[in-house]
């Protein structure tokens, strides 16, 4: 379980960017961050791996304060995935992927068969990715490695960060599908940034919306359609509900 | 007589480039293992960062001889200090003052280009290395630096190819470099050692621009094949240039020389002399009146030849003119007693400052002796080499006569006499052996005052040869054995005759056996 208590992050000496809050996430439960720019859920999420440390508050994972790790120890167990991806350009795939395993010291035939596997899971063909560099390939692509590179060192908790966000929509939509199953398939804990509710209701176990530094509603994508907390959250359903109300229309079936 | 200089030139360029490609790599391998770390740690604090390059640009715009021309006097103070600390000395002249020059000279590309390649990485990948779990030195090591390689080696290249070309300005502080070529040939007006001098200079800069472009793609490129065939071509050079170095002697003795063809000619006259002694020699050439002295009281030289007014005026600060004889007895007695340096007298021919007039205009105006000129000189330019306005001879001059010109000018020695030639100065301070006063029909100014001293030419040994029998054997034959005009012939030769010379040395030599 992750838990996140009286958490607060302070920049210079203005208001708080976030919180203070309070957030409680089970384990193997997918859940989603979701609210508009600047509304501190990206900060949220990189203070999971101390990428940012907080002003105030603290961290557990299963019961053990963040505070009391190495940092650089914690991120080589907890998996990362950036909206504009973060490749290394000098890298070829096979080595972007093994960069964490190499770093906390498995055996050569350890990583290599991971590397195979992880291709695999995430529908590259090794043979033809396995020694290209990141530029020559499509975005969709790039973001499949860098799910792989964050999934190498077997983590239990998985990190994103708008992982679809600069993806075309028909790649945005069946990588996150895609993703979702990996999550399941492999029974770890995620937490997902987006400000798409769309996406967040098709993907998540457990919504968070989030306005101005501050949990505005938590709770499960039926608890969200069923009893919006208040009119900003009403307004961010509505937009996916209208959407799917206009489509239906076009082609004439019921919703 | 054009295939002769080449011939000359080529027999040269084994040491010339060696010693040339040596100075130049050390200081771009040393320049480059200060800045790259200094670089890492500017680009880490901003707080280090400006102040760094600002430095480093301020270096830069400092000319490359002048910074090499610092050197020499704070190796010497560093020097002395060492003597009283550890007993032991030092070099202020030489390899040292050239290679920390070139060295400061050689760090701002490096400096700059490594900041910039740091400082131009996105941002993502940087946060996506700690992301990953990299430590700041491994983020460093395994993204950064990769990611920055071909922006620091083309700063790398860049400053290799500045310091090839200033090393040629090493010359004057005592390193030989490809840059001797240029000083001697320009001094003695040899325009085919001056053109050498260039070509081997720019053909090397060429040739390493070349390799280092092939190690800049080779990184951008992450091309092993190319990254090793640039650093083979680079070893190659190093090893082909040093190859001559290492097989050729280590010479046991250095003969210094002054800035003008006639001390080129009498270090060329002592190297023969003792290497028919059997010593291995070498020489350095183009070195100021007070470099020279100090690196004979020093020992970093072990002979030359200086002149007795030079000493009396400079080192010794008279401004009396007792006259020939007491003036070389005190010199030598003081040399002796307060730098332990050895007088082995005089060569037999004094080699004077001398104000001098085309004749033609000295006519005209009725000019035979100083106090003639006096009257004249506020209408008049004078010239002189690089060192005479700033000698204690030159001020004595002045306050004998009153001389007051209207304008002054230093040359390098040999466009002082074309000036007078042509018109450019009307007098100038020439040496009173030098061939182009009878060439030119240049009057010489009688100085009934006697405001200059006499300037014979002594013989000068270091300390450390004072006892060496064979040594002192090898040289002492020449004492009072080379006359004026047999010294003006020699210089002549070389003047006008456009000989080398180690030509003009040969040619003494066959006249003190008769």
């Amino acid at each position: 379980m992750i838990r996140l208590r009286d958490i607060s992050k302070t920049y210079g000496g203005g208001p708080p960017a976030l919180g203070p809050v309070n957030l409680a996430i089970e384990d193997r439960e997918l859940a989603v961050l979701v609210g508009p720019s600047g509304c501190g859920k990206s900060t949220m999420l990189s203070l999971v791996n101390r990428l940012i440390e907080p002003s105030a508050g603290r961290i557990e994972i299963d019961g053990v304060d963040m505070a009391l790790c190495d940092p650089v120890q914690l991120r080589r167990h907890i998996g990362f995935v950036f909206q504009d991806i973060g490749l290394f350009p000098h890298l070829t795939v096979a080595e972007n992927i093994e960069i964490t395993p190499g770093l906390l010291g498995w055996r050569r035939t350890d990583i290599d068969s991971r590397v195979l596997d992880l291709l695999k899971l995430v529908r590259l063909d090794p043979s033809h990715y396995a020694g290209r560099l990141p530029h020559e390939l499509s975005g969709g692509e790039q973001q499949r490695v860098g799910i792989a590179r964050a999934l190498a060192a077997r983590p239990k908790i998985m990190l994103m960060d708008e992982p679809f966000g600069a993806l075309d929509p028909l790649v945005r939509d069946e990588l996150g599908s895609e993703y979702r199953s990996i999550h399941d398939q492999l029974g770890i804990t995620t937490i997902l940034v987006t400000h798409d509710m769309t996406e967040a209701m098709l993907l998540a176990d457990r919504i968070v919306v989030m306005r101005s530094g501050e949990i505005v509603q938590n709770g499960t994508p039926q608890a969200l359609l069923d009893r919006p907390a208040d009119s900003f959250v009403q307004s961010m359903i509505d937009t996916p509900r209208r959407r799917a109300n206009q489509l239906a229309q076009m082609f004439g079936e019921a919703p | 007589m054009s295939g002769n200089a080449f011939a000359a030139a080529l027999a040269l360029l084994p040491d010339y480039l060696g010693q040339h490609v040596v100075l130049s790599a050390s200081a771009v391998l040393l320049g480059s293992a200060i800045s790259l770390p200094l670089a890492i740690a500017a680009s880490r604090s901003r707080r280090l960062g400006g102040p760094v390059l600002a430095i480093a640009s301020i270096v830069q715009t400092i000319p490359g001889l002048a910074l090499l021309a610092l050197f020499y006097p704070l190796l010497l103070v560093a020097s002395n200090v060492t003597v009283a600390l550890l007993g032991w000395r030092i070099p202020a002249l030489g390899f040292l003052p050239a290679l920390l020059a070139l060295t400061l000279y050689s760090m701002l590309p490096i400096l700059r280009n490594t900041v910039a390649g740091l400082s131009g990485i996105d941002p993502a990948v940087k946060t996506a290395a700690r992301a990953v779990g990299m430590t700041s030195r491994q983020s460093l090591t395994m993204v950064e630096l990769p990611l920055a390689a071909p922006v620091i080696m083309a700063g790398i290249r860049i400053s290799a190819v500045w310091v090839i070309g200033t090393a040629t300005l090493s010359t004057p502080v005592g390193q030989t470099s490809l840059g001797n070529y240029i000083f001697t040939g320009l001094q003695t007006e040899n325009w085919a050692f001056v053109l050498f001098g260039c070509v081997a200079a720019a053909s090397l800069a060429l040739v390493v621009d070349r390799l280092l472009a092939i190690a800049e793609t080779g990184f951008s490129r992450r091309s092993r094949k190319r990254l090793i065939a640039a650093l083979g071509g680079i070893l190659i050079v190093i090893a082909a240039s040093l190859y001559p170095l290492v097989t050729m002697d280590v010479a046991e003795v250095t003969i210094g020389a002054k800035n003008f063809e006639e001390q080129y000619t009498l270090s060329a006259l002592l190297a023969d002399r003792l290497h028919k002694a059997g010593f291995r020699t070498a020489r350095r050439a183009d070195l100021g009146s007070t470099v020279v002295f100090r690196a004979l009281a020093s020992g970093e030289i072990d002979t030359y030849v200086d002149y007795s007014g030079t000493i009396w005026a400079n080192e010794m600060h008279r401004t009396d003119s007792p006259g020939r004889k007491p003036v070389l007895m005190q010199v030598a007695q003081w040399l002796r007693t307060t730098r332990g340096i050895t007088a082995l007298g005089s060569l037999g021919f004094e080699n004077a400052y001398v104000l001098s007039m085309r004749s033609d205009r000295a006519k005209t105006l009725g000019i035979r002796t100083l106090a003639d000129l006096a009257v004249y000189a506020p209408n008049l330019t004078i010239g002189g080499d690089y060192e005479f306005f700033s000698r204690p001879e030159w001020k004595s001059m002045v306050n004998s006569y009153g001389l007051n010109f209207a304008r002054q000018r230093t040359y390098q020695p040999t466009f002082m006499y074309r000036a007078v030639r042509d018109g450019d100065v009307d007098v100038i301070a020439a040496f009173s052996t030098d061939g182009r006063i009878a060439q030119y029909d240049l009057r010489l100014l009688a100085d009934p005052k006697s405001a200059l001293p006499p300037y014979d030419a002594m013989l000068l040994v270091s300390g450390k040869r004072a006892g060496d029998v064979r040594f002192l054997a090898a040289l002492k034959p020449l004492i009072g054995k080379i006359n004026l005009s047999a010294m003006q012939q020699a210089n002549l030769m070389v003047d006008r005759d456009k000989r080398t010379p180690e030509e003009a040395a040969h040619w003494l030599a066959g006249r003190i056996v008769r």
